[in-house]
């Protein structure tokens, strides 16, 4: 007789694990996320939506998902590209540049930041270059663009590798026989086999770009109402001892980014029901 | 390993693959963006952090409040990576062994640190934990601290990463099944015997790569850290937060030298990960269990 809640099993231990997972799970995830959302409860509701319209808030969100959103971009044409040269081209240096792929996950991002800060600045190794053309990047929009684009820069490369790595060549081949060009078969053939995984990595770094600090803060400038993004502007809040501000940001964000986890859910979904029909 | 592919390839038909200009172009682009965005970076830490000798390098390392600093960060790392790589056996034995209602929405959850902003995870501790959260007066009236302490910092990686463990767990071991356990089981050993001699070696690799990683993020984490820290140097700052004092001081020889540490983590975890990932690929039937089933 298999429990309406779960499946009839010959292996032990389903209530100890189960059990632990959901404690810890609750102590660690759930109860202090609950704790942010019951403190937005007893806000009121000009507490809530006004700070949220606040000129300088809504400054802030432009510029974080404004930001976030090119820097997602940049990262899906040139992750494909990454991905692409990786798993079809062979090169000196191969292995390294696909170890190296991962060192935005493993380089602390206060590392990320002022390295960043120190290359971009006018006297820097490369804003030494940029400063005389009249671009300047450390300590404007354009400096948060650079340090998300690092910091996004995996994930795109590391959820098309794996699809291009099984993609069957046999389809390949046959749409070459049957007289498409090169070109077509990219367009026609592997790009649509990609796509689900490019707009998963597109969520992912997109998401991740949204809330990242520590590499941000550094060569952002934080002026606010132009350089100041939105994770920062909680921090300020807080500093300042404005607990409701800072909760009303806090939840706003934690709303989106549940809505693009929801849109990665989906993507994902529908992703496998393409590939295991 | 795909060998015959390619040969195949190049035998039966040459517009199977781009032309010679256009791979190089292509590679050329892929090689300089990475260039641009890693490597010049990794080389620069270095440069800067020697940039005015190895004595002055010596001097940010072995200050008091940089190795109080890696001690901080050693001990964060050393409660949170344990207790997430228990959670994450734990979850993984429950969700890839068995079938219950619900599961779908317990890997997201789990997955839920991964899409809160650090500083969002910071401030859910202030809430509850600070001075004016809900615990606070309690805590006050105890004597203990938690906020800007290390209670904070441990709690705030912990948080941070929380998913790490699991998620490389859980669909590794849904691709193994557990048809290998039943055996074990009937041929009479303990639940605890199965796991340890079946189930575990099966893992083994998997389990590594998701506590490098977690280990990474423990020691490296800045935002989340950032806002439970209060930055009292000597007492809680980690290493990421002691390089922010430094370079807001405009102490930048100190602030990259201290960063160097930490990029040496960074490349080093980027080598094990590697060394291990190939282990993973090198145990035929342990990942490929979805494709042949």
């Amino acid at each position: 007789m298999s429990s309406p809640f779960k499946q009839r099993s010959v292996l032990p231990g389903f209530g100890l694990t189960l059990g632990f997972t959901l404690v810890y799970l609750s102590l660690i995830v759930l109860i202090p996320l609950a704790g942010l959302l019951l403190k937005t409860a007893t806000l009121s509701w000009d507490e809530f939506f006004g700070t949220l319209t606040s000129p300088r808030v809504l400054a802030s969100f432009r510029l974080t998902f404004g930001a976030a959103l090119i820097a997602a971009l940049v990262n899906a044409v040139f992750g494909l590209l990454v991905a692409w040269v990786l798993v079809r081209y062979s090169f000196p240096g191969k292995r390294i540049a696909d170890a190296l792929v991962d060192l935005p996950f493993a380089l602390p991002t206060a590392v990320a930041g002022i390295t960043l800060a120190g290359l971009y600045s006018p006297n820097g190794w490369i804003g030494r270059f940029l400063d005389p053309v009249g671009i300047k990047v450390a300590y404007t929009p354009l400096g948060i663009m650079v340090a998300l684009v690092f910091i996004g820069l995996p994930f795109v490369v590391r959820t098309v590798q794996p699809v291009l790595e099984d993609l069957d060549k046999e389809l390949e081949e046959a749409a070459t026989c049957l007289g498409a060009t090169r070109l077509q078969v990219f367009v026609r053939v592997i790009f649509p086999a990609v796509l689900p995984a490019l707009l998963t990595g597109f969520a992912l770094a997109y998401a991740r770009a949204i809330g990242e600090y520590g590499s941000v803060v550094f060569i952002a400038g934080n002026m606010p109402m132009i350089s100041e993004i939105t994770p920062l502007l909680i921090i300020t809040k807080l500093e300042q001892y404005d607990y409701a501000g800072a909760t009303a940001i806090a939840t706003g964000m934690l709303l989106i980014s549940f809505m693009i986890l929801l849109t990665i859910n989906l993507i994902q979904r529908w992703n496998r029901r393409h590939i295991e029909p | 390993m795909s060998d015959p592919s390619e040969t195949f390839t190049v035998k039966s038909s040459r517009s199977l693959t781009e032309p010679r200009a256009v791979r190089w172009l292509l590679t050329g682009l892929a090689l300089g963006f990475l260039t641009l965005f890693l490597v010049i970076p990794l080389v620069f830490v270095f440069v800067q952090a020697l940039a005015k000798g190895f004595s002055t390098y010596w001097t940010a390392i072995i200050e008091p409040d940089a190795l109080a600093a890696v001690r901080l960060t050693l001990i964060a790392a050393a409660i949170s990576v344990p207790l997430n790589l228990v959670f994450g056996v734990a979850a993984s034995w429950a969700i890839a062994k068995f079938n219950f209602r619900g599961k779908a929405l317990l890997i997201t959850l789990i997955d839920l640190p991964f899409s809160v902003s650090p500083v969002i995870a910071g401030i859910i501790f202030i809430l509850l934990f600070g001075r004016q959260g809900w615990l606070g007066p309690w805590l006050a009236a105890h004597d203990i601290k938690i906020i800007f302490a290390v209670p904070g910092i441990v709690l705030a990686t912990i948080f941070i990463t929380f998913p790490f463990v699991a998620r490389e767990l859980i669909p590794l071991m849904q691709a193994q099944g557990s048809e290998e356990e039943e055996a074990a089981l009937v041929l009479g050993a303990t639940g605890w015997q199965t796991f340890r001699r079946v189930t575990l070696p099966n893992v083994i690799w998997g389990l590594l790569y998701g506590v490098i990683l977690c280990n990474a993020r423990a020691m490296g984490e800045f935002g989340a850290v950032s806002v439970v820290s209060g930055h009292i140097r000597g007492l809680t700052n980690t290493l990421p937060l002691h390089v922010e004092i430094l370079y807001n001081e405009y102490n930048f020889a100190a602030a990259f030298a201290v960063a160097s540490l930490l990029a040496l983590l960074a490349l080093f975890t980027l080598a094990a990960k590697t060394i291990v990932e190939s282990k993973i690929r090198h145990h035929p039937g342990k990942t490929t269990g979805k494709t042949e089933g």
